[in-house]
């Protein structure tokens, strides 16, 4: 095993290229980190426990209840909502992390009130019941389009799978994603 | 939770500096096994040092090695151009972990380190040598139909959770690692303890040291790998078994194989007994066997998962199957 000195191990991590992005938020250690959050293009200014996931400074601060808590550790999906873009559960990170992130909810999907398309096709295709689910379902279908994984009925199905839905609208709901990218 | 110091770590350096002083301090990244075990009391760090602003996420070659970072996320990494072509089985085992939420999360070098699923370890009021030495194993004579079936000790049977490491451990990858005392590279098969009397003791690593990244050499034949996974549902499930399989095959015969085991080992597991049969044998199902029984050899079932030892051979086969098909 080679050992080099410390001074060798910060060149060799700060030398391969990308520069580290301007200290933003806490760099020094805090229980109460204060920290701005942009959230379907608006910027708030949060001071929360460290603790608070993602999810919960959604819901209970910013009053985006959109979202939805079901099992809160990262199997059911329903708190799914876009960072940069990609789909995540909101449960399993901390709010802190997300500073200079672009956060977008189930608020953010419609402009106004004109609809996604994917929320007007889940309508036409009943891909709902009790609807709890659907909000993350729904990010986590715009999320997998923007994956361009979108192709057909088992590949939807397969990337799907981290949304769970207790009503079992599956078919439905495959037929909706597939109705919106015109592939049905 | 319990209450923590949060601290976003701006160098490398930086961020060892942080954990180093503090011994009750984790470095966090995705996050998506860390908070897990902090809301189930499992992990209750002083600390937690987020190390995601560090540049530590790119995927190139390098040379005769793949060089992954330890914060490339599963799905970038199972969907990288180079790693597709050069190891198959590293993208179909990545593509088969959790979900799309949390492989678009979880960083490559956290997925190392990721903790059993065993439900002794995440239950608090359960006896669990890993989680609280000394206080036994809930396991061995309990609920074992997940626990491994090889690797074991009668201090613990938890099972390696971990798909990508199955391949990785067979490739030789490279854990890169910075810290305290410098940095140094470690084969992944020597970066994993046996639980032995120590099952909480899961890595070589010491407290303060960072995972920066992979080194995956190159094999010739990596283009020609697999990996099967055998799971309760055919999506979003831990591995009852699992294979990743890489062979040179030339007229029939078996010039080289790469081998290892996922879901039966408490640590990912590489039969190297197997791999020797296999060089210079034809490729055939009586070869196959042979070869399996050989990687099961010492495997032990504690009652609940006994069938493993089955599952496990028919799964090494049908991958070896597959590849030299």
């Amino acid at each position: 095993m080679a050992r080099t000195s410390l001074s060798a191990v910060a060149l060799q991590l700060s030398g391969s290229g990308a520069a580290v992005s301007e200290p933003a938020g806490p760099a020094s250690a805090t229980a109460t980190p204060t920290f701005v959050l942009d959230v379907n293009g608006r910027e708030h200014q949060l001071t929360v426990d460290a603790r608070v996931t993602l999810l919960d400074a959604l819901r209970d601060r910013l009053g985006l209840t959109g979202t939805k808590k079901g099992c809160d550790q990262g199997t059911c999906g329903a708190c799914t909502v876009l960072v940069n873009g990609r789909r995540i559960d909101s449960c399993l990170t901390l709010a802190v992390m997300h500073e200079g992130d672009r956060v977008t909810t189930i608020e953010g999907l419609a402009s106004g009130e004109q609809l996604h398309p994917i929320q007007a096709a889940f309508i036409k295709n009943d891909a709902f019941q009790c609807g709890y689910c659907t909000p993350g379902q729904l990010m986590s279908a715009v999320g997998m389009v923007n994956e361009g994984h979108a192709i057909d009925r088992n590949t939807v199905r397969e990337q799907m799978s981290g949304n769970i839905c207790r009503c079992g609208c599956y078919p439905h709901i495959v037929d909706a994603v597939l109705d919106w990218k015109g592939r049905s | 939770m319990n209450p923590f110091r949060y601290e976003r770590a701006q160098s490398g350096a930086a961020a060892i500096a942080a954990a180093q002083h503090d011994g009750d301090a984790r470095f966090v990244a995705g996050g998506t096994n860390i908070l897990d075990l902090m809301k189930i009391h499992v992990e209750a760090p002083s600390l937690l040092v987020d190390i995601n602003r560090l540049p530590l996420s790119k995927i190139e070659l390098r040379g005769d090695s793949v060089h992954i970072g330890a914060l490339a996320r599963l799905n970038d990494v199972a969907a990288h151009p180079v790693v597709r072509q050069a190891f198959p089985m590293v993208a179909i085992a990545l593509e088969q972990s959790a979900s799309p939420q949390l492989r678009n999360m979880a960083s490559m070098g956290g997925n190392l380190l990721q903790r059993t699923r065993c439900a002794y370890f995440r239950d608090v009021a359960a006896p669990c040598n890993k989680r609280a030495p000394g206080s036994g194993c809930g396991a061995i004579g309990g609920e074992n139909r997940m626990e491994a079936i090889l690797g074991t000790s009668e201090r613990c049977i938890a099972t390696h959770a971990s798909d990508v490491a199955v391949p990785l451990v067979a490739l030789d990858a490279v854990v890169n690692v910075a810290g305290p005392q410098g940095s140094r590279s470690i084969v992944l098969s020597d970066f994993y303890r046996l639980p032995g009397a120590t099952p909480h003791l899961e890595t070589v690593l010491v407290h303060g040291e960072l995972i920066t990244g992979l080194s995956v050499p190159v094999l010739p034949f990596g283009a020609r790998s697999t990996y099967l996974k055998v799971r309760d549902r055919a999506q979003y499930e831990f591995a009852l078994g699992s294979a990743a399989v890489a062979l040179d095959i030339e007229g029939g015969t078996i010039r080289q194989a790469r081998l290892a085991l996922g879901g039966v080992g408490t640590v990912p597991w590489r039969p190297r007994a197997a791999e020797h049969d296999l060089t210079g044998a034809p490729a055939t199902r009586t070869a196959f066997e042979g070869a399996a029984e050989a990687a099961l050899t010492g495997a032990r079932g504690y009652g609940m998962n006994d069938f493993k030892i089955a599952l496990a051979k028919r799964t090494l086969v049908r991958a070896l199957e597959m590849v030299a098909a």
